[in-house]
């Protein structure tokens, strides 16, 4: 994507099985609601499962960040099933790997230490997110 | 040998990451899962229809299943048909708690009190579908 692009759609894992999944999903509203309002956007990620086209007209026009909550990857492989090639790709699991004083809990809703996880790792995602939103896609 | 296998129901829930009855649907399924019907439920997140493999499309030959979905675009209904199998029953969290008197929640995340009194609603109109689908 060479020219500048104005939003950077992040892409969560739906499931409710996995805590990991409730990091993802929480790791994405805090990029959106605190961290790069305005820049961040996010859309169901099912809504690529049944072809709605304003989602995939979403995902085909901004770049994608993808977060998994498991090796399953739906988030990642729900994009690229359309032929769209995600920016950047990560596992939640991984945040918790680089804080391991922050073990998460809870599934439905996090615990603290899961929201706190999910802050931090908003936080250190940002200069992806601002890369991405001047158009400095690597 | 008689072997007795018991039946559960599979539910399927919008995941809604974008709109407020998403997270609605997610709580309220959870607590079928872990609180109202937990011996009788399984679940599958939506997108493995797409991003799992054979036995993740087996799911809806599997069990009978419950979808519930966070709008009208049915995005668990029309996947389970599309990628899996018809579900037994397509419950829809609008018109749920329209039948209630509740009003729509707003957030997306860290629901009030009442917002989670709409999520103890609706998992007991699951739970009742899971009864239904049992015992029918």
């Amino acid at each position: 994507m060479s020219q500048k692009a104005s939003k950077v759609v992040v892409l969560s894992c739906s499931g409710i099985g996995k805590v990991y999944g409730a990091v993802a999903r929480e790791t994405t509203y805090e990029l959106m609601d605190r961290v790069r309002p305005g820049v961040v956007v996010t859309t169901c990620l099912p809504l690529l499962v049944i072809d709605d086209p304003e989602a995939l007209q979403l995902v085909a026009e901004n770049p994608v960040i993808t977060i998994d909550g498991c090796p399953k990857s739906c988030a990642h492989k729900s994009v690229e099933a359309h032929g769209i090639r995600v920016a950047k790709t990560y596992q939640a699991i991984n945040f918790y790997k680089a804080h391991k004083d922050l073990k998460p809990g809870g599934i439905a809703e996090l615990d603290e230490k899961g929201r706190k996880l999910a802050a931090v790792a908003a936080d250190e995602l940002a200069q992806v997110v601002d890369e991405l939103a001047a158009g400095e896609e690597k | 040998m008689i072997t007795l296998e018991v039946l559960k129901v599979g539910i399927v829930s919008c995941s809604g990451e974008a709109i407020p009855e998403g997270t609605l649907s997610r709580l309220a399924c959870r607590k079928v899962l872990d609180e109202l019907r937990p011996a009788e439920t399984v679940t599958i997140c939506l997108p493995l229809f797409i991003a799992g493999g054979p036995e993740e499309r087996e799911f809806a030959s599997k069990y009978p299943t419950i979808t519930v979905d966070g709008c009208e675009k049915r995005c668990a209904q029309k996947s389970t048909e599309k990628l899996s199998g018809k579900p037994s029953k397509s419950l829809l969290i609008p018109e749920i708690l329209e039948e209630h008197g509740i009003a729509k929640p707003t957030n997306l995340r860290n629901l009030r009190p009442e917002e989670k009194a709409a999520a103890q609603v609706v998992a007991e109109e699951i739970a009742r579908a899971v009864d239904e689908v049992l015992g029918g």
